[in-house]
């Protein structure tokens, strides 16, 4: 059986974890706005912590739903739709959503920089720091993730 | 991007009004040195005298649940208990305590002691007689080194039968300066 990572005393995560946050909601939101979603993002994540099964990419988990509050918020600052490669649409669910559906065949780090980037509509830094790599290896981590999604949807 | 201590705050009192916390802990300073105190939604959960929390948060963790978090409003009922028995205006806690971690024979000895009056003391040997298990002193003593409540649990008002400190988690001095505290000792 595959050593899987605990999941650590939410102390430790959030410590962690809260200034990458709260630079990532800053960017997005400016400075005011990202102190509510601050709060609101690990609120979320301290109700949600008791369903998580391993310890494994909380950066990329606790961004996502820092993502999500952002898209709530409305100030998305622009669609990523022209970079979406042909998915085909099968109901109404947020892009987000879709993705992490459809991708969900891919290996775990495509999987998530594919789903941060045009599911979430994260830069690459913030892909990066979620997934603790470059943001050139992020870049290539979601291309690599679009061109496999492609090659799929071909096979079908 | 550094978080302030102000939003840093926010967030942990909003977790522990909100109730999200498996347990919620703080250091607080002390006449005796800084403690580390703990408390879950049943009550206190841990008293210690090593304030350092990065050695009891996977402890806590494994006992109450992943959700533990810094938060002085976790423990401010007890905290204000504390200072108010430290500064002489306090006899016994009014606290509920939270002891399902602990094991059924070290639970009904915690039962016991929680019976110990202010300013009093008693014996190994007694309150294992007082737990049904007269013989079990040496038992005894293991369960008053690994109180998870000291002071508001009163190990410290517990001796040897010839009437010696014999030992304390905190140290003896603080032993000492407890029963001082309660007139025990001059």
């Amino acid at each position: 059986m595959a050593a899987v990572t605990a999941i650590p005393p939410f102390e430790r995560f959030y410590v962690e974890q809260r200034d990458i946050v709260l630079g990532f909601l800053r960017r997005r939101l400016g400075a005011t706005a990202a102190e509510d979603a601050f709060q609101e993002t690990f609120l979320r994540a301290l109700r949600a912590y008791p369903r998580l099964e391993h310890g494994e990419h909380l950066r990329a988990w606790v961004l996502t739903i820092a993502a999500r509050l952002v898209i709530d918020s409305g100030r998305r600052a622009r669609p990523a739709s022209s970079q979406l490669p042909d998915l085909p649409v099968e109901d109404g669910r947020p892009a987000y959503a879709q993705l992490e559906h459809l991708a969900n065949g891919l290996p775990p780090t495509e999987r998530a920089a594919v789903v941060l980037r045009y599911g979430y509509d994260l830069h690459y830094d913030d892909i990066a720091a979620a997934l603790g790599s470059s943001p050139e290896a992020a870049r290539q981590a979601a291309s690599s993730g679009i061109r496999r999604l492609r090659a799929e949807g071909e096979s079908t | 991007m550094t978080v302030s201590t102000e939003l840093d705050t926010r967030f942990r009192d909003a977790a522990a009004t909100a109730g999200l916390l498996d347990v919620g802990f703080d250091v607080v300073e002390s006449p005796i040195g800084p403690l580390l105190m703990a408390a879950t939604e049943r009550g206190l959960c841990r008293i210690s005298f090593q304030p350092d929390p990065e050695r009891h948060l996977d402890q806590l963790a494994k006992e109450f649940g992943s959700r533990v978090l810094r938060s002085s409003t976790a423990v401010d009922v007890a905290h204000e208990q504390l200072d108010e028995y430290f500064a002489g205006s306090r006899r016994g806690f009014e606290l509920d305590v939270d002891l399902r971690a602990t094991a059924p024979f070290a639970h009904r000895v915690l039962d016991e002691l929680a019976r110990v009056p202010f300013g009093e003391t008693t014996t190994y040997g007694t309150l294992a007689g007082r737990v049904g298990a007269p013989r079990a002193a040496r038992a005894v003593g293991t369960v008053m080194n690994r109180n998870p409540l000291p002071i508001v649990l009163p190990c410290h008002r517990v001796v040897g039968s010839n009437g010696s400190l014999t030992g304390y988690g905190g140290g003896l001095h603080v032993k000492e300066h407890l029963l001082r505290l309660e007139g025990v000792l001059l």
